[in-house]
């Protein structure tokens, strides 16, 4: 096969590809009044957990601190609500650009040292982030920001107690989300992204500036993850610690490492297979879901992701 | 003839060891240039001094007269200079198509676009096309390079630093490893480059190294030792003796 027609491939839609869009809206349906404000929840983590994949699973940087942008892009949405405009959607941007600027700042941070250093950095910026978020006055520190009343979407659509305008609301900047995150990854520089991620030596000797690379996807991978702490806020109605806490940043590794790391949809299918994970689990036993959870990821890790979903692999050489 | 590469008395030291002291070289344009010396000479560290790996304790490197001491790896590729690995460096989850593909659309000025897909651009194919063919890897163009054999790993980091248009082009020792009936293809291709690309090869292989080069500088304990026209160096009994071990400490 020529180059070019090697290369047109690897970028083509693919049909399952195109079959995952079009299930994303139809969820909305699936979903329900009864199971929209999970779904919900999926959605957003989904975002989120894409965001992360970017810089962890393209770029190869390790970070135990993405919530400080999701918990940021959440409590600037609902302070933005509380004080000075209910829009959803200028609220909205207002959270992407908060984060994007924040995520430009400190990505001069996680440009050099080794995997341990930023691991320690990541991890250290967001309980930073945590401990102002929790001491300042108008963050209402322990409690969180309650009580964010959200204009209606499009001035049309009011916000519901089922979260069915929440649903549709997430879904859709789900979707552009996927659709922003799949443009990149097939570009020249989404590719540059992973020849970083492989041989950071040899990426500089081709001619690739990493430095200034890494700065771009990890502010970029910022907004993303802001987007989604600002889709939680005005969904839910208020901002928590919890969109900070470091808990966040590892569940959200979690559904990265679940759903395959490097991978564009990775980050999706994570996320509903811990959501529906956590919530099977604990139905069944509340107190020691975590246990289970525990136990399928050493599993998941040992076999190896291929293999675990491909049954029929298990027992061959 | 004009010099293209020149370094005025690089001095590169670990603690109080001297990896490099006090080396001023000359690369002219055009030059086939071979860069011997015994394991320890420093001439790896030379290569990273050159290309912007490392940076040098004291000394200046110069690129065309002008002073490229401080400038960063990235921005020497772009102003020509272009290195092979002695150990494989490949983006090993890549396919050989990928790498070239990335790194002529870097050459190309748009490997920064967000927008366009990989390949977009025509030029881009065309370019890959060639080296796949030139480098025999045509034929596993779409399968990933960690998978790869290592005879073809080894001509994709060639043909990786060729994607790079050089015009100085740094080969660390490129046949390393090579089985004995393959070397050849590839000083081949060396040979085969326009007479305006000026090649500084560093190899063990004395044979390859008189077939190829027609200058040859010797370094040991990180100083150059001797310089001269392959004749002259191959006759020199103090080179020789360095080799065999002889009179010199090795470094």
């Amino acid at each position: 096969m020529s180059a070019s027609a090697s290369l047109a491939q690897g970028r083509r839609w693919k049909a399952w590809e195109i079959a995952i869009l079009v299930a994303l809206p139809l969820s909305w349906f699936a979903a329900g009044e009864q199971h929209s404000l999970l779904a919900n929840e999926i959605a957003i983590f989904a975002l989120f957990a894409v965001s992360l994949d970017l810089i962890l699973g393209y770029a190869g940087i390790v970070s135990l601190g993405h919530a400080a942008f999701f918990g940021t892009g959440a409590y600037a949405a609902a302070l933005f609500a509380k004080h000075v405009n209910p829009d959803p959607l200028v609220g909205l941007a207002v959270a992407i650009g908060v984060t994007t600027l924040l995520g430009a700042a400190s990505s001069i941070l996680v440009m050099r040292g080794s995997d341990m250093a930023r691991l320690m950095i990541t991890l250290g910026v967001a309980a930073l982030l945590y401990e102002l978020a929790n001491k300042l006055e108008f963050t209402g520190g322990a409690d969180g920001l309650q009580g964010v009343v959200m204009g209606s979407l499009l001035g049309r659509f009011e916000f519901d107690l089922y979260g069915r305008v929440a649903l549709a609301y997430s879904l859709v900047v789900l979707v552009i989300g996927l659709l922003i995150a799949r443009r990149i990854v097939h570009s020249p520089f989404g590719w540059s992204l992973q020849a970083i991620r492989d041989n950071r030596l040899r990426a500089s000797a081709i001619g690739l500036n990493v430095d200034a690379r890494l700065g771009v996807i990890y502010t970029i991978s910022a907004a993303m993850a802001g987007a989604a702490g600002g889709l939680m806020a005005q969904t839910s109605g208020f901002a928590s610690l919890d969109g900070l806490d470091f808990h966040r940043s590892a569940d959200t590794m979690l559904m990265v490492v679940i759903g395959g790391a490097g991978w564009l949809w990775g980050g999706l299918f994570g996320a509903i297979a811990f959501k529906l994970l956590h919530d099977v689990l604990s139905a069944w036993t509340p107190q020691y879901w975590t246990f289970w959870l525990g136990l399928f990821l050493v599993v998941l890790v040992m076999v190896g992701r291929d293999r675990f979903f491909k049954p029929w692999t298990w027992f061959r050489k | 003839m004009t010099t293209v590469l020149e370094t005025k008395n690089l001095v590169k030291r670990f603690g109080a060891f001297a990896a490099t002291n006090d080396v001023s070289l000359k690369v002219e344009k055009g030059a086939r240039q071979a860069l011997i010396g015994p394991n320890g000479a420093g001439k790896t560290t030379l290569i990273n001094l050159l290309t912007g790996v490392l940076e040098p304790t004291s000394g200046s490197v110069i690129l065309e007269g002008q002073d490229i001491t401080r400038l960063p790896s990235h921005q020497r590729v772009r102003r020509g200079i272009v290195r092979t690995f002695q150990i494989n460096q490949l983006f090993g989850e890549l396919t050989p198509l990928q790498s070239l593909a990335l790194t002529v659309s870097n050459q190309l000025g748009i490997s920064g676009r967000l927008w366009q897909a990989l390949g977009r651009d025509d030029r881009v194919a065309q370019r890959c096309d060639e080296l796949l063919k030139q480098f025999h890897l045509d034929d596993v163009q779409d399968q990933k390079v960690a998978l790869l054999a290592y005879g073809k790993r080894r001509q994709l980091e060639i043909a990786t630093a060729l994607a790079c248009n050089p015009r100085v082009l740094l080969l660390d020792e490129p046949v390393a490893g090579v089985p004995e009936g393959e070397r050849q293809e590839i000083f081949d291709i060396v040979n085969a480059l326009p007479a305006e690309v000026t090649v500084l090869l560093i190899e063990h292989d004395m044979d390859l190294v008189f077939n190829f080069a027609r200058t040859v500088s010797v370094l040991v304990n990180g100083a150059l030792f001797a310089e001269g026209d392959v004749k002259s160096i191959a006759s020199d009994p103090r080179v020789k003796s360095v080799y065999l071990g002889e009179g010199t400490p090795h470094g």
